[in-house]
């Protein structure tokens, strides 16, 4: 296998995730399926961050948990440093998930609370049989503890004796043990204070800058995420409606949901309160039973007939973006529905 | 009563809770006031004892074994004095609140409209059929599609946003004087959550009532609030109108605040500045200032003095708790702004050192 310097560190084509509805106790039949990620293609460049951005119930942390084989794709492929590990097993996907870590939203639940720091960190080492000597895997945890801004006196504490912000920084350090070339953060800040938040996203941009690390971001602030991300992909349940460069689609959004999320954040400037918000009618439809075809035309402002018929797809749109739409924004509308470029 | 008269008026409210590791000042000596139809927004962090606060206004802390000292002041009657049952009256009926998660706060036992009709008939004195009627009827102006419908139906057959209209409505049922609302956006998405709040300002222009917006996102604030005040370790740091407080801001934790948050305009390129270390216990709180473990800009003596609350010159209405000087405030705020970081606007505006 080898990097060539163009290929994409990731490569994600067609990937489907249903899961099963069943009803029964003791006989189990299939009813329907829940489906959290239907048909979504992106690639992941090496060194950039790709933010994924969407509503509770879009998939995007379905897709993380895809790419990391934490679960198992329904259907398409899933392709690291151009191998494809959709289905592999045993020894070959310990191997790739040397390369590959996650962050995990809730520093809470995502640390053991019988086990000390140093053992939580020095836990990757273990399963994968490195820096076997006590005084060396002690070395080599200190040290990243220090790297991720942790005392490393702190060694043996335990989990509880730390705030959450200092949890976090525990998990982006057990993250960052081995070296990985991929670093998928699922909402690593949603948990914390404004405060502790700015710590913690400070940190993954300088740990990013430093070690070259390939970034998925997970978020569903947007700020956050046009902070964080070079490349955004918007996602509606279980596709992505938009994707392109963070300028690009923060400034010309064409996509109608991209338009509405972005008209939705609420800004933090009352100098530039607006008077036209665009509000979308209704909640996300059951991603169980998803409307046909485009799947935002019941909540779109600009939904017709041929909607709710033919599907569309994600096609350049000549602004820099991709879009899954029929009628994608124009800069009047854009500039309507009060989006920043429009100011 | 005359026009003036706040709504509301809060005075050097205290609110202590014994525990087994010490005694919690949640809320240490607050002070504001809710003009009639207008939005107080209170910022702050998880423990900075805003929703203790808000509670208190309710008597919900009583039970809890908490110790209150201060008034309340509810139409010039002392909400703190009153008895449980005078209260009672009072709450869901002249002041409701809205909670942070939508289903923890609704019974999942019983349906909506029951539970509708039970906060309608806890303070008005009409038949079962005249309370469903009033359900149905708050449903529609909370924007519940088909209310007579969904009326009948369980809190989890709702979806979150669903089930905080609920809430609202259930809130609104007595056509409060004033709405407590204690993050009432955070569980929710973003689209929901304009939708929320589009609907409390429309409710509020509609039926003239007050509204207590708890909140740590500054963007809900921004929106929503007539004034703010931003709450450090159980105390008011400042307090200003919401244009002064995002313009002219005089605390250093709200420069913190504002400058930890990255916003949609802002530089990509620009890192963001966290206020370092982490809120303090309220058991053990810092001596003197309470934010000068983490404030860049402190200096010896403000370990030792405590500042309180005191009106900015020329400024009516703005308020803060800062032993800083007025004018090297302002030297380093200018800084801020302009980008620089807090160790390069110290240098800048040299701030003179005590010694130690």
């Amino acid at each position: 296998m080898s990097a060539a310097a163009g290929e994409p560190l990731v490569q994600v084509r067609g990937l489907v995730k249903h899961f099963p509805l069943t009803r029964g106790i003791v006989i189990q039949r299939k009813v329907g399926a829940v489906q959290a990620v239907d048909g979504v293609s992106f690639d992941v460049q090496r060194g950039e961050t790709l933010g994924l951005v969407g509503e509770t119930g879009c998939g995007k942390s379905t897709t993380a948990r895809l790419i990391m084989r934490l679960l198992d794709a329904t259907s398409g492929e899933i392709r690291f440093e151009g191998q494809d590990i959709t289905h592999l097993k045993g020894a070959q996907l310990k191997a790739v998930r040397r390369e590959m870590q996650m962050i995990f939203q809730d520093p809470y639940s995502s640390l053991n609370p019988r086990k000390t720091i140093g053992s939580i960190i020095g836990e990757p080492f273990a399963i994968h049989g490195l820096e076997q000597g006590k005084g060396e895997r002690r070395r080599a945890v200190q040290e990243l503890m220090e790297t991720v801004g942790l005392n490393p006196e702190h060694y043996n504490r335990y989990p509880h004796e730390f705030s959450g912000g200092q949890r976090q920084r525990i998990g982006v350090a057990r993250a960052l043990a081995l070296k990985p070339k991929l670093l998928i953060a699922d909402e690593p800040v949603s948990a914390l204070d404004v405060s502790i938040q700015a710590q913690v996203l400070n940190l993954l941009r300088d740990m990013q800058r430093r070690l070259g690390l390939t970034l998925v971001f997970i978020a569903h602030d947007l700020s956050v995420v046009r902070h964080m991300c070079d490349r955004v992909a918007v996602m509606y349940l279980g596709r992505i409606v938009e994707i392109g460069p963070g300028d690009a689609l923060y400034d010309f959004p064409r996509h109608p949901y991209t338009g509405a999320l972005l008209s939705a954040v609420p800004v933090a400037d009352p100098a530039a309160r607006r008077n036209e918000r665009q509000l979308l009618s209704g909640d996300v439809p059951s991603p169980a039973n998803p409307p046909q075809a485009c799947r935002f035309h019941t909540r779109c402002p600009k939904a017709q007939e041929r909607c709710s018929i033919d599907d569309p797809p994600l096609q350049d749109k000549g602004t820099g973006t991709r879009a899954a739409c029929h009628f994608p924004l124009s800069s009047e509308e854009v500039a309507e529905i009060g989006v920043r470029s429009a100011r | 009563m005359s026009a003036q008269e706040p709504l509301l008026r809060v005075e050097d409210l205290r609110v202590e809770f014994s525990t087994e590791d010490g005694v919690v000042h949640a809320v240490d000596g607050i002070s504001y006031e809710v003009q009639r139809g207008r939005t107080l927004g209170i910022v702050g962090e998880s423990g900075s004892g805003k929703t203790v606060a808000s509670l208190t206004t309710l008597g919900l802390t009583r039970t809890q074994g908490a110790r209150v000292s201060g008034q309340i002041l509810f139409e010039g009657r002392d909400l703190v004095a009153l008895s449980d049952a005078e209260l009672r009256a009072i709450r869901g009926n002249d002041i409701a609140m809205v909670f942070q998660d939508p289903l923890s706060s609704l019974h999942p036992f019983f349906k909506v409209g029951v539970q509708l009709i039970e906060a309608v008939r806890a303070h008005q004195d009409v038949s079962k059929q005249l309370a469903r009627a009033r359900a149905i009827e708050l449903l529609r102006l909370v924007g519940i599609p088909d209310p007579s419908r969904r009326v009948d139906d369980y809190p989890h057959e709702f979806s979150g946003g669903m089930r905080q209209r609920a809430m609202i409505a259930m809130a609104l049922s007595n056509e409060p004087k004033l709405l407590i609302a204690d993050e009432p956006t955070t569980a929710l998405d973003v689209t929901v959550q304009a939708q929320i709040l589009a609907l409390l300002e429309r409710l509020q222009r509609e039926l003239g009532m007050a509204i207590v917006i708890i909140t740590h996102d500054l963007g809900v604030v921004a929106e929503m609030a007539d004034e703010i005040a931003v709450m450090y370790a159980g105390r008011i740091v400042e307090t200003a109108s919401t244009a002064t407080v995002f313009d002219a801001p005089e605390h250093p934790y709200t420069w913190g605040l504002l400058k930890s948050i990255p916003t949609l305009a802002g530089s990509r390129d620009e890192d963001l500045v966290p206020i370092p270390g982490t809120p303090p216990s309220l058991i053990r709180r810092p001596s003197g200032c309470h934010f000068h473990p983490r404030c860049p800009y402190s200096q010896p003596s403000h370990e030792r003095i405590d500042p309180q609350l005191a009106p900015v010159q020329g400024e009516p209405g703005h308020h803060v708790a800062c032993l800083l000087e007025a004018d090297v405030r302002r030297a380093l705020w200018a800084q801020l702004r302009a980008g620089r970081m807090p160790d390069e606007a110290l240098a800048a505006v040299g701030v003179p050192q005590e010694p130690a």
